[in-house]
C-alpha cells in the first residue's frame, strides 16, 4: 500500500507572526519558515506504518512556491520515498485555498492510488482545518479526522479520532483519508546520514496547470489586522485581597 | 437569504454550542435547524423552541446516529438546493462535516468566524488568533464554522417553530461507528462552562494538581482545564488542554495557576472576561492579560483562596 503525505511550509512554530502595518497581511519576509507541525506527525505516522510493514511506499506533496522544497525534503530526510512539488507562483497572497489543494491532491490521488492519505489537522498559518475533509468529500472516501491512533487492519483502518469530551473510534474502508492530531506521535528528528541521503530522493516539479486545477481563490482577504489588545490589571498583594476580589465577581 | 444550521446533538440532548450558531445565522437571514441523527424527537422539539428560528428540519435515520460526516455531508449538500448559507458550530463534529459539504457544493468554507460584517464577509483568527482577517466570498452559497465564544447564545426558549421530517441518501457505506470513550463528570463542559480553573507545569505531577486545583475548582463548581505543558506532562487528560491546539474558551472567570502563560496557552483563553493569574514568577508572561495577579507560591495561596471561599 501507497501513502500519500500532502506538506505544508509555514512560519515556524515559535515565530510570532506580525500583522503588516497596511493590513494586508502578516509579515513573512526573512521570517524562518518550517514544515506545518501537524503535518510532521503526518509524515512520521506514514513511515511508523512503513516500518510496520503496513506501507510499501511513502510520497510527499507539496503545494507552494519553490521554497516548499525545502520542506519536501525535510519530509524525505525523515524518511518519505520520494517527492512531488506542486509550484506556485512566489507572489505575496497567492497562498492556494484548501479547495483548490484538495482538487490537486485528487487529481494526484487519482494518478497514484493510495491506500492512504495523512494529512494534518490544520495548518498553523490560516487555520482553515478543511483540506483533509475537503479532500475525502471529492474522492468519495471516508474520513478520520483529528486522529489519536491509527491501525490498519486489511482493508480497513481503524482511527480514533480526538472529539469534545473524549474519543471516537472509527472504522473506515480503504483508500481513506486521515487527518492528524496533536498527540498521534512525536515526529522524529531527520539525522544528519539520511538529510544527505534526501538529497538524491527523487523530487517531481508540477504545476497546478499540469493537474487541470483553476487556483484562482474564492475568498477575498480585504484586511488583517491585529486582535484587540488586552491589558493588564491589577495585582493583589495577598491572598485575602484576592478572596475579596473573587467575591466581588460573584462567583463564589 | 435562507440559512440551514446543523444541530449538534447526542440524539438525546441539543447541544448548547448550537445557541450561538443560531445567533450567527439570524444575521444572515431567516434560520432554519437540521437535526440529523437517530431517534432523536427530543432534540428536535428542543430545537423547535430555540428564539428566532423558522423551522426545524429532522433527518431520523440510523445511518446519522453518531454524525459520521461520510453520511451526513451529502444530506446536508442535498437540502442546500434550498439555501444560501450553512452554518454550524466550530466544534470536533462540525469541523468534520462542514469542509465536506462544502467541497460537494465546490465552495470554500469560511472557518471560525467571530463576526458577520455583511452578507458575504465575516472576520475570523488566523494564526491562532495572533491576526483577524476579515475575508469576503464569492461562492454562490456559504459554509460556515461559527466559534462559539464570539456570538451571544440565542435564547434556548421562546420560540415554536414547526417540525418536518426530511430523508437523505442514509449510509454512505464507508464508515462505521465502533466506539467512543466520553468523560463522564459532574463538572461543567470545558467550553460551556461559566468558571474554568486550569493548571499548568508548575502542578509536578498528576496527584498534586488533582489536590491543589479539584478543590478549588469543586468549590466554585468550575470546569478543570490545563496548559498544553501539563497535558504533554501527563498530570491531566488530553480533553483539558485549553490552547491553540486544544479548546478555545472565554468563561466568565479563568484561574490560570502555575500557567506561565506561553502564546499557544494565550490564544485558547485571552477572550475570557477576568482572567485570575496565579503564579510565583512575577515576570511570567500570564500577568501581561491577568485583570488580577497574586505573585505567590500556589502550594500556599490556592489552598488558602480554596478555604476562604
Amino acid at each position: 500500500m501507497k501513502i500519500l503525505v500532502p506538506v505544508k511550509r509555514v512560519i515556524d512554530y515559535n515565530v510570532k507572526p506580525r500583522v503588516k502595518a497596511d493590513g494586508s497581511g502578516v509579515d513573512l519576509a526573512n521570517v524562518k519558515m518550517s514544515m506545518n507541525p501537524f503535518d510532521e506527525i503526518a509524515v512520521e505516522e506514514a513511515i511508523r506504518l512503513k516500518e510496520k510493514g503496513k506501507a510499501s511506499e511513502i510520497v510527499a506533496v507539496s503545494i507552494g512556491p519553490a521554497k516548499a522544497q525545502e520542506t519536501l525534503r525535510t519530509a524525505l530526510a525523515m524518511g518519505a520515498d520520494r517527492a512531488i512539488l506542486v509550484q506556485t507562483p512566489d507572489e505575496v497572497g497567492a497562498e492556494v485555498e484548501p479547495l483548490a489543494v484538495a482538487k490537486i491532491l485528487k487529481a494526484i490521488a487519482d494518478e497514484e492510488q493510495p491506500g492512504l492519505i495523512i494529512l494534518g489537522k490544520q495548518s498553523i498559518s490560516d487555520d482553515s482545518n478543511q483540506t483533509g475533509q475537503m479532500l475525502a468529500a471529492l474522492m468519495g472516501r471516508p474520513q478520520g479526522t483529528f486522529a489519536n491512533t491509527v491501525e490498519v487492519e486489511g482493508d480497513h483502518v481503524i482511527v480514533k479520532r480526538e472529539v469534545d469530551g473524549g474519543l471516537q473510534t472509527v472504522k473506515l474502508a480503504l483508500p481513506a483519508i486521515v487527518t492528524t492530531d496533536l498527540r498521534l506521535n512525536e515526529p522524529r528528528y531527520a539525522s544528519l546520514p539520511n538529510i544527505m541521503k534526501a538529497k538524491q530522493k527523487p523530487l517531481a516539479t508540477k504545476t497546478p496547470a499540469d493537474y487541470g486545477v483553476d487556483i484562482t481563490p474564492r475568498l477575498t482577504t480585504l484586511k488583517v489586522s491585529e486582535p484587540p489588545v488586552r491589558q493588564a490589571g491589577i495585582k493583589v498583594a495577598d491572598v485575602a485581597e484576592l478572596v475579596e476580589k473573587v467575591k466581588a465577581l460573584g462567583i463564589a | 437569504m435562507k440559512t440551514l444550521v446543523l444541530v449538534e446533538h447526542d440524539n438525546a440532548k441539543l447541544s448548547d454550542a448550537t445557541l450561538p450558531v443560531v445567533t450567527a445565522a439570524g444575521k444572515l437571514g431567516e434560520v432554519h435547524l437540521l437535526v440529523a441523527g437517530h431517534n432523536c424527537g427530543a432534540v428536535a422539539e428542543a430545537a423547535a423552541k430555540i428564539a428566532g428560528v423558522a423551522k426545524v428540519l429532522v433527518a431520523d435515520d440510523a445511518a446519522y446516529a453518531h454524525g459520521l460526516a461520510e453520511n451526513v455531508a451529502p444530506l446536508v449538500a442535498q437540502l442546500m438546493g434550498d439555501y444560501d448559507a450553512f452554518l454550524a458550530p466550530a466544534t470536533t463534529s462540525g469541523k468534520n462535516i462542514a469542509p465536506r459539504v462544502a467541497a460537494q457544493l465546490d465552495v470554500m468554507q469560511i472557518s471560525e468566524i467571530l463576526s458577520v460584517e455583511g452578507p458575504k464577509t465575516f472576520t475570523r483568527p488566523i494564526y491562532a488568533g495572533n491576526a483577524i482577517a476579515t475575508v469576503e466570498s464569492s461562492d454562490p452559497k456559504l459554509v460556515i464554522t461559527v466559534r462559539g465564544t464570539a456570538f451571544e447564545k440565542a435564547a434556548a426558549e421562546g420560540g415554536s417553530a414547526p417540525i418536518e421530517a426530511v430523508t437523505g441518501p442514509g449510509d454512505a457505506g464507508t464508515s462505521s461507528f465502533v466506539g467512543s470513550e466520553i468523560a463522564k463528570s459532574e463538572r461543567p463542559e470545558l467550553t460551556s462552562a461559566k468558571v474554568i480553573v486550569s493548571g499548568g507545569r508548575a502542578l509536578k505531577d498528576a496527584e498534586t494538581f488533582a489536590a491543589v486545583i479539584t478543590p478549588l475548582a469543586d468549590k466554585l463548581g468550575a470546569a478543570i482545564g490545563a496548559s498544553r505543558a501539563a497535558v504533554d506532562a501527563g498530570y491531566v487528560p488530553n480533553d483539558y488542554q485549553v490552547g491553540q491546539t486544544g479548546k478555545i474558551v472565554a468563561p466568565e472567570v479563568y484561574f490560570a495557576i502555575g500557567i506561565s502563560g506561553a502564546i499557544q496557552h494565550l490564544a485558547g483563553m485571552k477572550d475570557s472576561k477576568v482572567i485570575i493569574a496565579i503564579n510565583k514568577d512575577e515576570d511570567a508572561p500570564i500577568f501581561q492579560v491577568a485583570d488580577i495577579g497574586l505573585v505567590a507560591d500556589l502550594y500556599q495561596a490556592v489552598p488558602e483562596l480554596t478555604a476562604a471561599l
